[in-house]
């Protein structure tokens, strides 16, 4: 079970305090009409997944019920930091496999 | 291949089993291949198989970074049935049901399918009106299954509680008789035995670090161990690490990577002959042939490919179950484990060609990969043969999320996979 | 005789306290202090299971965790029945009852054991994937009698009489295993003030201390122990479990201890007791002193009772005064078994021979045998033992330099016991279960704990030491290492002189040769429980199963519910050795929880039952009990399904209600209903965004109707939301998607658009709602309040604050019937008087309660849906008909707008909601009937939608249904066949899914 730094409360808490809610930083569409509906399928549905570092969203449902964002270890687990939204994350994968 | 059967363990136990055959080789791989398949778990040694053995294509090899039969095919719960809600799903889960029916047989391995039968529980009103709906598809469908009351369900399985005084109680319960279990590491064994009798390659230990695009179109792979690997066309069937391969492709899938566990009780005498699902209670149980009950719930919200997930979902699957049968309170919990399950917003598989040319991929089977190894491997290997999706594989396109064709198991059929 | 192998005094038994105990029937005595192991083979009994695939007798191997054989059958009653309890941890009490698990017609004269002993060369690892496989058909029947093999012990059949319970702890020190490692941690951090947990699995503390003769300090090492323990009892922060086994190792610190409160007292705790008590421990550091399990040696017929670990003898007579045998033979590769020869010899016992298979072993050990005149045999081992239910002797032969294979003459030796030791391996099951890999060590000749992210420490026997000295030490220095790492301070002890021991190199050796090829030599057992034999190893091997995790599974090595503590290591050598590999290129294994089996009531703690999941009541819930009424489970909530009235069928109560409603007044608890309060001077642009259609200039007093889509376009909530003041809204939702909606708000408002000024808060339970419904509706309500509650001044769709019956209330007029209709809100601690006062005033309108499924019929009569029965997340609005509550013209593009424009969502003949009247207007259709469009089309037929709501209209006379059709809405009048289970085809026509008062004439009086 995961121990959760909750930067809102200031605290860990236990993870069933929290709902996660999938990858961070995913930007609705200021325009969605001006999407195709490629982009807005890849908007809705197409994830990083990554083996390794993610950055998802989670929310402290039986807490504070403040959303915040997680850098998180997906194989060993290790939360590497916390940070609110609107934050950009200080621990980034080293290589980003872009082709 | 050595026939087996029960004669041969008679003449074997004669020369006290020393002269048994290699189940399959060893080899060294080849510089090049008509069609590689990435990932020896049963889903891409089923493709194989069929491959070479229903296709003429031998000219194959599988490529494992682990051991075969390793990933979630050693980790399920060995559910096998078909009894979904639309059409496009329910089509390809029987086309596997068909296939499991006769496996043993046509493997010349007993992969011990075990049609014991499965219940979908329901709860409440909602999951009676959802199991009417789903058990009618299925019966239009050609594929058998019933509604019970609650009655007629405690009669199947005498020790649940099916009595008023649950928090939830029992309703009724979709029944399908065909549907069961099946010995999971057997279904790959014996493909992979199979795959390499029709001359199919199987490099174990042996990662995929990357793959070879030239102009737009898959080449072929790079691998830790033997370097560049070339083919015609390239299948990913790797299950978890589908997002993994395809970074290397350079796209995105619309998958999650999530764990998934279970747990086995210590082996008691026999007291379930059903495989029982509740996805209300949000747990199903059935017994192995070993005695140990076989449990499992839910994913982990929170992607993770440790193949392990957290306590409290073993703690709610547990839950469950002594829920709706307390009689199992005082048996014990031998042993738990998780696998890495690939989800996809529909929760229906990807059968796909992709951006890339010549790369295939077989994924997004989420928690219910298992019962559609067969079908999953023969539709995969038609399309790879061919160069084209399988008729049955079609609406199963990564593409289904630009459009929005998707087939919605999760929203509509309210059952655990 | 009773208690044969006892001896007059020794061991930490009180032989003042005799119990009485049973097994398979049959009474026998022991100590207070024995456990059902000891007191066993302190009456010599011998055989105590057979094994599971060739029915072999066998006995007693080990004294703790490891023990693979001695499983059991506990319980004096139905109710108390405990499968598989190891009797090596099963402390003994005065009336313990205990079975063999296996064995027919007994365990002594096993029928199946007939079959195990000719069957058994046909059952080779894997036998049954090579057979039972023709003719197809016979599977069934075949397996049915491999079935009626399964299993060890068995479930009980009645429920459990006991409790269990949790307690989530927090410590700055979890210390895992009590021995001298353990001890010395638990202590260092103790002293410094630290939050310690220290838990040992056994009743008592001290570890290996407890079964050994060492000193400490010059006095028995029970003497230190004790002081330790009423150190670190006196300690406030420190908390001691005995009886307690950390089981498993989770994430981020996380770990579960199961401690047994009661299982050493009796089968059935005392009233007022948990039976058992999962511990859920948040630990800062984790020292992981958990020791190491001696691994006996693979040799010939090894599974014969009286075959067992050397350290196991040992415990036996020291720790509980039982010498489980008269003549014993020691094999050994290392100093260590030979302790078991001396103690054996002390008990004043015969030892007939150690056997070293080392070529010249050195040292004090040897010394000490050859002063006490013992046979020593060296360079050789036992490789085949006589006797079937017992040892009767043993064959030794000459081995060479590497082990591997017999040289010279085989002598024969008499002895009913034989103790074996290859060395130890360290217990570090939990440090690998949060997938951190063991790493293998020629010098300790085991698996090490890997690195780890966790914050762990691990010291003694586990970290490869295995010496008192070494522990002692290793602990302290994990518990200060701890202390530095929490920044509590330091703390020294001063450790105890502890004698001194040099210890000589063992040999590597697991598996004796015999002189026979493995496969031809009498079977030699690698796991006991399992019957995996060494031949079996090999032949997994040569069948090209050469992954350790391959031969584990062809062979089932490590999957009993030992989980291969004695065997893995020794299978993992054979394998390795059979592929010419080391061990560590074998693989490694990885280890899941639990460490030893926990009971399923322990996991659940008192979540079950009534507490499975918390139960919703509305304020009215006691009225709704005392007037009969029957409960819908909808989400956490008791609903009101229907209230019968005696000798009322289902229907005639539903047709009661549905015809009061209309005809006169009905009433309804909407108190689920979720409710939203919304504020903020954005409120009414969020609400813009996130309902389909327009909130712009919805004004104060007045209420709408709002549909709350996905960002794909789907439906998947709808309610009523009213303007409270100019920022000031209360939104509805269904009752099973408040919480969901709720969070979605705040998600957009957070992550998307926290620009906006908005607050919302959940106020569901805060309110009692009310809903009266039907013609006489505004006479009862007017009575109840001096508000002038008429049709112009509390119009359609408008809210009003008043008080009813002298309570504040909202009054929402709205109707979800048809009727008019008033939604009465008051607080909800008023909510039973108002409720009751309606009724005091209701009685000469016959105000009807009525429930749930009346309120479907209602609502269906007007074709409203009800999100999550006629939308299943797969239809946009404009599939459902409703396109009126969609505003394409909202200058932001609300969510679900751009989902439901995309290509599949705009095509022809997708399924649309329509109402479906039988041509046998009788015929009530079942809900979730499949519909087509051709009956006598071959199956698979083309389905075209199912029926998601279906009732028999009191009011209208005829039954009434709603469905998804595809293309319905173009289909007016078309026909839609439904075949049924039951063989009917029920034709119904496809119309408005408004049945009944389609221009609103009703409501709008």
């Amino acid at each position: 079970m995961l121990h959760i730094y909750c930067p809102h409360c200031c605290e860990y808490r236990e993870e069933e305090e929290f709902h996660v809610k999938g990858q961070a930083h995913l930007a609705r569409p200021l325009d969605p009409e001006a999407c195709s509906d490629k982009e807005w399928g890849e908007y809705l549905y197409f994830r990083k997944n990554p083996r390794g570092l993610h950055h998802e969203l989670w929310v402290h449902a039986a807490g504070c019920r403040k959303f915040f964002n997680v850098t998180r270890d997906t194989v060993s687990y290790e939360i590497k930091e916390v940070y609110l939204i609107g934050e950009k994350p200080s621990v980034v994968a080293a290589s980003v496999s872009a082709k | 291949m050595q026939h087996y059967s029960g004669f041969g363990l008679i003449k074997h136990s004669l020369s006290h089993h020393e002269n048994w055959q290699r189940a399959w080789r060893n080899p060294t791989p080849k510089k090049k291949y008509d069609v590689i398949v990435i990932g020896g778990g049963g889903h891409g040694l089923a493709t194989a198989y069929y491959l070479a053995k229903e296709f003429g294509v031998t000219n194959v090899a599988v490529i494992e970074k682990g051991y075969l039969g390793g990933g979630n095919t050693a980790r399920n719960t060995t559910i096998v049935r078909s009894n979904y809600l639309w059409d496009e799903a329910a089509h390809l889960y029987e086309h596997a049901m068909k296939l499991w029916e006769g496996l043993s047989q046509d493997l010349n391995y007993n992969v011990m399918f075990s049609q014991r039968g499965v219940l979908n529980l329901g709860h409440t009103l909602q999951d009676m009106r959802d199991i009417q709906r789903r058990v009618n598809a299925n019966r239009l469908n050609g594929i058998d299954g019933e509604v019970l009351d609650a009655k007629q369900v405690q009669e199947l399985v005498p020790h649940m509680d099916c009595s008023a005084n649950t928090r939830y109680p029992v309703l009724g319960a979709s029944w399908q008789p065909r549907a069961g279990v099946a010995r999971h590491d057997a279904v790959a064994w014996g493909y992979a035995r199979g795959a390499d009798a029709h001359g199919v390659d199987l490099i174990q230990q042996t990662a995929v670090t990357d793959l070879i695009i030239e102009d737009g179109a898959c080449v072929g792979v790079k691998t830790d161990r033997y370097g560049e690997i070339r083919a015609d066309r390239v299948g990913s069937v790797v299950a978890g690490n589908s997002s993994v391969i395809a970074a290397m492709g350079g796209f995105e899938l619309p998958l999650e990577s999530h764990p998934l566990q279970a747990l086995v009780s210590e082996p008691i005498k026999p007291i379930l002959d059903t495989v029982v699902m509740s996805n209300h209670v949000h747990g199903y149980v059935s017994q192995s042939d070993k005695g140990d009950l076989v449990i499992g719930a839910g994913i982990d919200g929170y992607n993770g490919y440790g193949q392990r997930g957290s306590f409290p979902t073993i703690e709610h699957t547990l839950q469950a179950i002594v829920e709706l049968f307390p009689i199992f309170s005082r048996v014990r919990m031998n042993r738990q484990w998780g696998g890495v399950v690939d989800t996809c917003p529909d929760a229906c598989p990807i059968l796909s060609e992709t951006p890339v040319k010549n790369l295939f991929f077989n994924c997004g089977w989420g928690t219910g990969g298992f019962k559609a190894t067969p079908g999953s491997g023969h539709v995969f290997a038609a399309s790879l043969a061919k160069g084209e999706m399988h008729p049955l594989a079609k609406p199963f396109s990564m593409f289904r999320f630009h459009n929005g064709a998707l087939v919605d198991e999760h929203g509509a059929a309210g059952v655990a996979h | 005789m009773t208690q044969k192998n006892r001896l007059q005094s020794g061991g930490r038994i009180d032989r003042s306290k005799a119990l009485t105990f049973t097994y398979n029937g049959k009474e026998y005595k022991g100590f207070e202090g024995d456990t059902l192991a000891s007191a066993m083979l302190a009456n010599g009994i011998d055989v105590i299971g057979r094994s599971f695939k060739y029915s072999r007798p066998r006995g007693i191997v080990a004294a703790g965790a490891e023990e693979p054989n001695a499983v059991m059958q506990l319980g004096a009653t139905e109710a108390t029945q405990v499968p598989n309890v190891r009797a090596t941890q099963q402390e003994l009490f005065d009336g313990l009852v205990s079975g063999a698990t296996n064995g027919w017609p007994s365990v002594d004269n096993d029928l199946m054991g007939v079959v195990g002993k000719v069957g058994g060369k046909m059952m080779p690892p894997g036998f049954y994937y090579k057979t039972f496989m023709y003719p197809q058909s016979m599977w069934e029947t075949y397996e049915k009698f491999i079935r009626k093999a399964a299993g060890l012990g068995r479930s009980s059949l009645e429920n459990d009489p006991d409790s269990y319970e949790k307690i989530n702890q927090h410590c700055d020190v979890l210390v895992v295993g009590a021995g001298p490692a353990g001890l010395t941690a638990a202590l260092t951090a103790g002293r410094a003030g630290a939050r310690v947990i220290l838990a040992d699995e056994q009743s008592e503390f001290g570890g290996s201390l407890l079964s050994s003769r060492e000193t400490l300090d010059g006095a028995e090492a029970s003497q230190w122990v004790e002081k330790v323990t009423a150190e670190l009892a006196g300690m406030k922060e420190v908390m001691l479990l005995p009886r307690s086994t950390v089981n498993g190792y989770h994430d981020h610190n996380f770990l579960t201890i199961h401690q047994r409160n009661t299982d050493h007292i009796s089968d059935k705790a005392p009233a007022g007791q948990a039976r058992q008590t999962l511990h859920r421990v948040r630990a800062k550091w984790v020292v992981l002193a958990t020791g190491a399990h001696e691994r006996p040696l693979v040799y010939g017929n090894n599974d014969v009772p009286g075959c067992m670990i050397a350290s196991a003898v040992s415990t036996y007579i020291n720790r509980y005064g039982v010498v489980p045998g008269n003549e014993l033979v020691v094999m050994t590769t290392n100093d260590g078994g030979y302790q078991a020869a001396f103690d054996w010899q002390d008990a004043g016992r015969k030892v007939v021979a150690i056997v070293d298979t080392r070529q010249n072993p050195q040292g004090a050990q040897v010394a000490e045998a050859s002063k006490r005149g013992i046979n020593l045999i060296k360079g050789s081992g036992v490789i085949d033992v006589a006797g079937s239910k017992r040892v009767t002797g043993v064959s030794i032969a000459t081995l060479n330099a590497e082990g591997t294979a017999v040289q010279g003459s085989v002598t024969k030796l008499s002895a009913d016991t034989v103790a074996t030791s290859g060395g130890w391996s360290p217990v570090i099951h939990l440090a690998g279960h949060t997938g951190s890999r063991p790493v293998w060590d020629d010098k300790v000749v085991g698996f090490l704990p890997g690195p780890t992210v966790e914050k762990r420490l691990v010291a003694g026997a586990i970290a490869g030491d295995f010496t008192t000295a070494g522990a002692l030490a290793q602990g302290a220095e994990a518990g200060r290492k701890a202390l530095a790492e929490l920044g509590l301070g330091q703390a020294e002890i001063e450790l105890p002189a502890t004698e001194e021991v040099v210890v000589h190199p063992p040999m590597t050796l697991f598996q004796i040769p015999h002189l026979k090829k493995t496969s031809e030599a009498p079977k030699q057992f690698v796991d006991y429980q399992n019957d995996v034999t060494a031949a079996g190893i090999e032949l997994a091997c040569r069948e090209g199963f050469e992954s350790i995790e391959h031969v584990k599974r062809y062979t089932a090595l490590g999957f009993g519910t030992d989980q291969g503590k004695l065997g893995n290591i020794a299978g993992m050598a054979i394998a390795a050795k059979a592929t010419g590999r080391t061990i560590p290129e074998t693989g490694t294994t990885i280890f899941r929880p639990n460490y030893t089996p926990v009971t399923f009531g322990a996991m659940v703690g008192r979540d079950r039952g009534e507490l499975f999941d918390p139960k919703r009541y509305t304020a009215m819930h006691k009225w709704h009990v005392e007037n009969g009424a029957l409960f819908e489970d909808v989400g956490q909530w008791k609903r009101p399904w229907y209230f019968p009235k005696a000798g009322e069928t289902m229907q005639q109560s539903l047709d009661r209600e549905c015809k009061a409603t209309r005809e006169s007044i009905g009433i309804l608890d909407a108190s689920t209903l979720g409710k939203i309060d919304i504020q903020g001077k954005d409120a009414r642009e969020f609400l813009g965004r996130v309902y389909t259609n327009a909130w712009a200039k919805l004004a104060v007093g007045k209420c709408r109707y709002g549909l709350m889509c996905g960002e794909d376009g789907m439906v998947f909530d709808d309610g009523v939301t009213s303007c409270l003041g100019e920022n000031h809204f209360v939104m509805t939702t269904t009752s099973g998607g408040a919480a969901r909606v709720y969070e979605w708000l705040e998600l957009y408002h957070q992550t998307e658009w926290p620009d906006l000024e908005v607050y919302f808060n959940t106020v569901t339970d805060h309110w009692s709602t009310m809903t009266i419904s039907g013609p006489n509706a505004r006479k009862l309500l007017q009575e109840l309040t001096d508000y002038d509650v008429s049709k112009e001044n509390l119009g359609f769709m408008d809210w009003r604050e008043m008080k009813v019956a002298g309570v504040p209330a909202r009054v929402f007029r709205i109707s979800f019937t048809g009727e008019l209709s008033f939604e009465i809100n008051v607080q909800a601690n008023f909510g039973l008087q108002v409720w009751e006062k309606l009724f005091e005033h209701g009685a000469k309108y016959n105000l009807t309660p009525y429930g749930t499924e009346t309120m479907h019929i209602l609502r269906a009569e007007k074709g409203f849906i009800i999100a999550g029965q006629d939308t299943d997340g797969s239809v946009h609005p404009y599939d459902l008909g409703m396109g009126w509550a969609v505003s394409q013209q909202k200058p932001f593009s609300f969510i679900g707008k751009r989902g439901m424009a995309r290509e599949d969502c705009v095509r022809e003949n997708r399924k649309q909601l329509v109402g479906l009247k039988t041509t046998d207007p009788t015929i009530v259709l079942p809900e979730g009937a499949q519909g087509v469009f051709d009956p006598k089309a071959p199956i698979p037929m083309p389905m075209v939608g199912h029926i998601t709501s279906s009732y028999w209209s009191a009011n209208l006379g005829h039954s009434i249904a709603m469905g998804l059709v595809k293309g319905g809405l173009d289909r007016m009048g078309e026909k839609v066949y439904y075949p049924l289970a039951d063989g009917r085809v029920v034709e119904a026509e496809i119309c408005s899914p408004i049945f009944l008062d389609p221009k609103g004439e009703r409501q709008n009086v």
